[in-house]
């Protein structure tokens, strides 16, 4: 399953606010959001999520008192802002009138109260962490209806950087230094480390940024048409791409910018990235050809293609993701960019088509990484769903300048090093441990002579399994049952003419 | 029932795992099963990030996801299950299919007990129906529902002629050696284990009868022994549980009382024991620990530490059986009086706000708790334990004793050594408010 349940981006969106509770409706041990954060993020503080646990006593009563009691609780322990009520699975089939509680447990509180419009059987944790953050704000928007004015400076807002985020800290860091070096302020980023009291001042900025597609987008359209602030939607990954955002904002802002945007450009492109340099050094001439798979949510998978394609001069023979309620707008991104395009949520699906096209590189998610280690092909990992390792402690951005820097060593490091592709190519490759077994067909149909098998273990250990299926597919096509040395370089011929 | 302990209750807002993820180490033990999980997709997600790499190893065991559909009842329960379990049939033919049912098949009654047997007879491979839910229990009580389960399909007597044996029976999940290791221990006392509830292999469930007696291994397992008393009218061995040296020895002394066998060179085993784990034992002598609560070992390893010489504040449990734990609850209370040192309190349903509040006031050396909180914790000079890795780790009989002071010492001794670095000691932690 790449994208969790909907209560998951909820939790993502509440407890990245500072002071700001969830009580989970849900029964015992659903509260496993507390161990991801805290072992993911290495969160020094703890969670700000509790259960109102559902047992059978609730089931038999209804969770009314029980609901109502934990608010209040949580209000005189934590005092926080506001108070997040947020239905699970368990919940949604309940059908109890959750509002019914808030409103009554909002007489006694200090905080605010609201209930988490987001239903488990409809969305899933990305468009429920886009609309939570969209309720939020619209909540305290409406709640403060005063003339804001803007701010005397050009300023920003950025949207949509949050806990368990991929990359998401660094990613916001690199922005913000952007962001400097073009002479605008940021007003404020949501929802990581903001505090919903300062949440009035969102209609101060010039402009909204939304840097990934799938959470932040719906904030932007209801700005835009209830306070006229014009959005940027463009993720600043990959030198072009940096290049077209920095370019929108000059569009919109650029009456007010004491700084030559194009000469900025020009000059972090050439001097302060290595990227564009790097891929067009003799290096990165065994990349010529090369095939790659990408995969991950919309936002990364569309960037990876982009640049792979555009920069890098790589051939993405698929690119893939799995938000499919955003599917139209992904293939829209990548078309011509790839041979094909993938959209489903099976991870199978996705480990199929990876076995059957044999890349020389997988750009994915974890998931794709395990695929990658069964079929010997390296992955480098670009989205969610992540692991541990995947919060390095290191300043590892994907935007800008520098993210582009990073993104070209994670490609790079990806295919097998020049030299070593050559000289493996050459010697005969270094690993002649017996590894003809290791691949997902299980088929044992054939029978190989001693001089084939002998032979097969000279071949490079990263292109071995390729060549022992195209010989067994060959075999297969001509009726041959037992493959002598003449059957392995027929094949080969076969193959190449 | 020992007078001298005192028992509290508190709201039941504590972190602990969904029962559910008693497949993960079911299905490894029970090698000829495969598990499907009912459930929706908060379910499949627990099971992926709780389980990890496994996921990917193509395990036996699967998420049978619940739609809108099947929740509001537009499409047929009984067809979809049977399409599944064909395809699991055909893929890995196991020797048992074993339907999990989660809190959501409970609240839409999904008539999971009343489709089995019918779709049993369909498919002609037994299914058995485990009720491991959020609702009604807490992490390692879905081992408790599974075994009680197959208590039902343990087989009623193979021949005729061992019907009236006094057979010995043991049950609990416990890895392959452990449970070699445990036979062994026994043999020595001329004791012989007919069985074992579960085995390696699902057609090798373990015969029971009215003659045969039941002992457990594991403190979580008051459901199975209940069943076994009741719907088999087993005899029950009660005795403390095999964790630590003296657990061991109360569990194979009680045993051999029940087959009136006199005990030979126990306490001897039992001192060597001890004289091994003097290393550990002096590091944790006098130190303070705090069980928050989540997985039911609570009173075993409580009890067992006390022994080592360390001082307990608080076992937190989730549910405590008073009379399946009985003699492991007398043997706490006597351990406390031999060694003295106050009996520590026991709260069942703790609440972790609370706890978290005692252990400011406290500051106990070490606190057994969950992954949610073993960071925010440490961040503030509390030195943590998961829990979990109690139910992962083997830890029953003479031999694993070391394996349990390894895990208990081992971040009082990184903490130990890390304390000395200058980085840590400046930088790290929270300064005391």
């Amino acid at each position: 399953m790449y994208a969790g349940p909907a209560h998951i981006g909820t939790l993502r969106v509440a407890s990245s606010f500072k002071n700001v509770h969830a009580i989970m409706h849900a029964p015992l041990g659903d509260d496993y959001f507390n161990v991801m954060r805290s072992m993911l993020e290495r969160e020094r503080d703890f969670t700000p999520v509790t259960a109102s646990v559902v047992d059978r006593h609730v089931l038999a009563r209804g969770s009314q008192e029980k609901v109502v009691e934990n608010i209040n609780r949580k209000d005189q322990q934590e005092k926080p802002d506001l108070i997040i009520l947020t239905p699970t699975c368990t919940s949604s089939i309940l059908q109890e009138d959750l509002q019914n509680f808030v409103n009554r447990a909002s007489l006694n509180t200090k905080s605010d109260i609201l209930l988490a419009d987001v239903n488990h059987y409809r969305v899933n944790e990305l468009q429920a962490a886009d609309r939570t953050l969209h309720q939020i704000v619209r909540f305290y928007l409406k709640k403060e209806k005063q003339k804001v004015t803007r701010t005397e400076k050009p300023s920003v807002n950025i949207l949509g950087v949050f806990t368990l985020g991929f990359h998401n800290q660094h990613d916001c860091r690199e922005l913000k230094r952007l962001l400097n070096d073009l002479g605008i302020q940021v007003n404020l980023i949501l929802p990581e480390g903001a505090s919903v009291q300062t949440l009035k001042n969102i209609p101060k900025a010039w402009l909204n940024i939304v840097p990934y597609r799938e959470i932040g987008l719906m904030l932007a359209q209801y700005l835009k048409n209830e306070y006229q602030m014009p959005y940027i939607s463009t993720s600043p990954i990959g030198l072009i791409d940096t290049a077209s955002f920095i370019r929108q904002l000059d569009q919109k802002l650029g009456a007010h910018l004491d700084i030559d945007v194009e000469k900025y450009i020009q000059y972090q492109t050439r001097f302060l990235s290595q990227a564009a340099w790097f891929s067009r050094s003799i290096d990165c001439q065994n990349l010529t050809g090369k095939k790659a798979i990408v995969f991950g949510d919309t936002t990364h998978s569309v960037a990876l293609t982009r640049i792979l394609t555009r920069e890098m001069g790589i051939r993405v023979i698929c690119a893939g993701t799995y938000c499919i309620h955003d599917a139209d707008w992904f293939r829209e991104q990548v078309e011509g960019f790839c041979d094909q395009i993938l959209i489903t949520e099976d991870h199978t699906q996705v480990g199929n088509m990876i076995a059957r096209l044999e890349p020389s590189a997988i750009f994915g998610t974890q998931m794709e990484r395990h695929v990658g280690k069964r079929l010997d092909i390296p992955c480098g990992v670009i989205s969610a769903p992540i692991h541990i390792q995947n919060f390095p402690l290191g300043y590892r951005p994907f935007f800008g300048y520098e993210g582009a820097n990073q993104i070209a060593d994670l490609v790079y490091n990806s295919f097998t090093l020049g030299m070593e592709d050559h000289l493996l190519e050459i010697f005969g490759g270094h690993d002649v441990k017996t590894a003809i077994t290791k691949s997902l067909s299980t088929n044992s149909e054939f029978i190989w002579s001693e001089t084939s098998l002998a032979e097969l273990q000279r071949i490079p250990g990263f292109v071995r399994n390729r060549i022992k299926r195209n010989t067994e597919q060959y075999a297969r096509d001509k009726n041959i049952k037992e493959i002598t040395l003449e059957v392995l370089y027929a094949a080969k011929e076969a193959l190449t003419t | 029932m020992n007078k001298n302990l005192k028992f509290e209750c508190e709201t039941g807002n504590y972190h602990t795992f969904c029962p559910i993820s008693c497949v993960a180490w079911l299905y490894q033990k029970i090698e000829d099963s495969f598990f499907l999980v009912i459930g929706t997709k908060t379910c499949g997600y627990f099971l992926q990030n709780a389980l990890g790499v496994m996921i990917f190893a193509e395990p036996r065991y699967a998420m049978a996801e619940l739609e809108e559909g099947d929740i509001s009842a537009q499409l047929n329960d009984y067809k979809e299950l049977k399409r599944l379990c064909l395809k699991i049939q055909q893929d890995r033919n196991p020797s048992v299919i074993i339907w999990i049912g989660t809190c959501t098949t409970e609240i839409i009654k999904m008539d999971l007990e009343g489709m089995a047997p019918r779709l049993e007879a369909e498919l002609n491979v037994p299914i058995v129906v485990a009720r491991a839910n959020g609702l009604d229990y807490a992490f390692t009580q879905g081992e408790d529902t599974v075994l009680s389960a197959l208590v039902n399909r343990c087989p009623k007597s193979k021949n005729k002629k061992t019907l009236a044996e006094k057979n010995l029976v043991l049950f609990g999940s416990i890895s392959q050696t452990v449970a070699t290791q445990l036979d062994l221990e026994l043999k020595k006392q001329g004791i012989e284990i007919h069985g074992w509830l579960p085995d390696q292999r699902y057609t090798d469930l373990p015969e029971l009868n009215e003659h045969t007696y039941v002992c457990g291994v594991n403190p979580f397992l008051s459901r199975t022994a209940t069943t076994l008393m009741r719907r088999r009218k087993c005899k029950l061995i009660g005795a403390p549980f095999p964790i630590g040296p003296d657990g061991t020895r109360h569990w194979i002394q009680k045993i051999c009382e029940t087959y009136s066998v006199s005990c030979k060179g126990l306490l001897e085993r039992e001192e060597s024991i001890w004289a091994q784990l003097q290393d550990y034992c002096q590091i944790i002598k006098g130190r303070s620990i705090f069980f928050m609560g989540d997985n039911l070992l609570e009173i075993s390893l409580a009890r067992f530490l006390i022994r080592c010489g360390m001082i307990v504040y608080e076992i937190g449990i989730p549910y405590m059986d008073k009379r399946f734990q009985s003699a492991e609850l007398d043997l706490l209370a006597k351990t406390c009086l031999e060694m003295n040192v106050p009996i520590p309190r026991i709260v069942e349903k703790p609440d972790n706000y609370n706890q978290i509040q005692r252990i400011r006031e406290l500051q106990p050396d070490l606190v057994i708790t969950g992954m949610g909180l073993a960071n925010p914790l440490e961040s503030r000079g509390i030195h943590t334990k998961w829990s979990v890795e109690f139910t992962f780790a083997q830890i029953h009989g003479f031999t694993n004793a070391r394996d349990i002071l390894e895990l208990i010492t081992r971040p009082l001794r990184r903490n130990q050594h890390l304390q000395k670095l200058e980085s840590i000691k400046n930088f790290v932690y929270e300064s005391p408010a």
